[in-house]
């Protein structure tokens, strides 16, 4: 089986860095994994995006045009991707910034304020994270735990508030 | 770790211990990463004013006979290409890598495959070859550096290793090697110190006298067929009883290898015949491929251009189609497995 998911927002919401948090568990979990970004300008300030495939079997191509997940963190994410997640897909949607509500019913979505959640708690730039909380909750795809070793695998140990911060932002996701 | 700094890894462990070149993406990270380990393992990292410069400096430094490479991306390789022929006219091995991206021009940054015909006819001017080698996974990009720096030590050719955009950029688990040695015994060409101990090796690609010339390049030539005989590589995926063969490397053999098992589920004798060597280009190796299919599908992130290479080595027997994009667009396994359908149908 393979799950293809879909990341997307504007440069800087940490889109890239949450894919890479996705990836790092599929290879806790020993699964073959594909982690594809988006680059050159678009990485700055426009809109990035990062394909992530996780499957038992290796993996063809890691461009994902059609995901079983998709994350959409800024409007013109949603307005270009949200018809191409397949049918019984999931999608993660960060209603602070996001207005439109989905009318498919063969997909099932989720709105959080995300952005709006994360600097309530304190946690300025972790909306991408509470998503990732509420991915896992929903899709159960990862446990928290593998989550939490990722997160320790990517954050170099000398940030370790960074690390503390990233363990509340997917606890917050996981609760709502 | 990206495609692109787990070559460059790896190339540190292959003993390269000079790396020269110029930013340009999608490469760069080759490069940054290079400036970082490359002092820490004892080498030189330079970025050069140029590429021009850069390639020159390779040519300089692999002269001595040190391991030296360059890399860049298509724009920055056509500036290159007269330090390459330089490189072949002097029997002087070296690496050279080419992180693809769309063309022509400045073209665009996105993954290509439109480099095809530079990288195996004409990375410059004149009678030469170069070991091209194309990784199809960020594993691949690690192995084949040693081995490309081994095989054109051994025959003193330069060699080119040929990924795109895709492979350099993205990520996926990967094993690299422990340190390896050159095994390669230099010492009767290279130009290095030698305390009037024997005689100096003049490292030379002026030939004036027609027969002189003649006869290097002839001698060269041999050395290709050699070559020819003994380094070709491929992937033989389910082609043992395949009606449709799939040809593709890189990138876009990833994409008809997921075309090939979607045509397999249902019920179509797909194959894919994937060339790991693009010169030497693999041709018993597609023969053998090719021998029950009654159709070939050539896929490439280009407008078709190893197409050539396939019908040569099939002596056109059987027909050759092709599925591709170009600028950057890479195809989609969705669309790979509609030609294959329509061809299954044809048949």
């Amino acid at each position: 089986m393979t799950t293809e998911i879909l990341l997307a927002g504007f440069g800087g919401q940490g889109v890239l860095f949450a894919g890479k948090i996705l990836a790092y568990c599929a290879l806790i979990d020993g699964k073959e994994l594909s982690w594809l970004p988006s680059y050159g300008p678009e990485m700055r300030g426009g809109t990035a995006n990062c394909s992530v495939c996780v499957s038992d079997e290796p993996i063809g191509s890691p461009v994902v045009t059609f995901p079983d997940i998709l994350v959409v963190m800024n409007q013109p994410s949603y307005d270009k991707f949200i018809n191409a997640v397949k049918s019984g897909g999931s999608v993660f949607i960060d209603s602070s910034l996001v207005e439109s509500e989905c009318d498919r019913n063969d997909i099932s979505c989720h709105y959080l304020p995300s952005t709006t959640l994360a600097n309530e708690n304190e946690l300025r730039g972790g909306s991408n994270m509470i998503l990732l909380g509420k991915i896992i909750k929903e899709t159960k795809i990862f446990t928290l735990e593998t989550v939490k070793k990722a997160i320790e695998k990517v954050v170099p140990p000398a940030k370790e508030q960074l690390i503390k911060n990233n363990f509340k932002a997917i606890e917050l996701g996981m609760s709502v | 770790m990206k495609g692109n700094e787990a070559l460059a890894e790896a190339a540190i462990r292959a003993q390269c211990r000079c790396f020269f070149g110029y930013p340009i993406t999608p490469q760069t990270e080759l490069s940054a990463y290079m400036a970082k380990r490359m002092p820490k393992a004892g080498g030189v990292f330079l970025q050069a004013e140029s590429e021009i410069a850069a390639i020159n400096m390779v040519l300089g430094a692999a002269s001595t006979g040190a391991r030296a490479m360059t890399s860049s991306s298509s724009p920055g390789i056509s500036l290159k290409s007269e330090g390459i022929s330089y490189l072949a006219a002097c029997d002087v091995p070296a690496l050279i890598v080419n992180v693809q991206r769309g063309g022509p021009g400045l073209g665009g940054i996105q993954p290509s495959q439109a480099d095809y015909w530079q990288a195996t006819r004409a990375l410059g001017h004149g009678d030469f070859h170069v070991l091209v080698f194309a990784p199809a996974s960020v594993q691949e990009m690690v192995d084949m550096v040693s081995r490309a720096f081994d095989t054109a030590e051994k025959y003193r050719i330069p060699a080119m290793l040929l990924a795109d955009g895709l492979l350099g950029q993205m990520m996926e688990p990967v094993t690299i090697p422990e340190p390896s040695e050159s095994k390669c015994d230099k010492s009767s060409w290279a130009a290095n110190g030698h305390q009037f101990k024997r005689e100096h090796h003049i490292i030379n690609s002026l030939y004036l006298q027609p027969d002189d010339l003649e006869k290097l390049v002839l001698e060269r030539f041999e050395r290709y067929e050699l070559v020819k005989a003994n380094e070709t590589d491929a992937e033989l995926y389910l082609t043992d009883d395949c009606d449709i063969l799939l040809c593709a490397y890189g990138a876009s053999a990833r994409v008809a290898k997921t075309a090939v098992n979607s045509a397999r589920k249902l019920g179509i004798k797909a194959g894919l015949f994937r060339p790991k060597t693009l010169w030497p280009f693999p041709v018993k190796e597609l023969n053998k491929a090719a021998e029950s299919a009654k159709v070939l599908l050539d896929v490439e992130m280009s407008m078709g251009q190893m197409i050539d290479d396939v019908r040569l080595a099939i002596n056109c027997s059987k027909p050759v189609y092709f599925y591709g994009r170009t600028g950057g667009a890479v195809p989609v396994p969705a669309d790979v497995l509609e030609e294959i359908k329509r061809l299954g149908g044809e048949l």
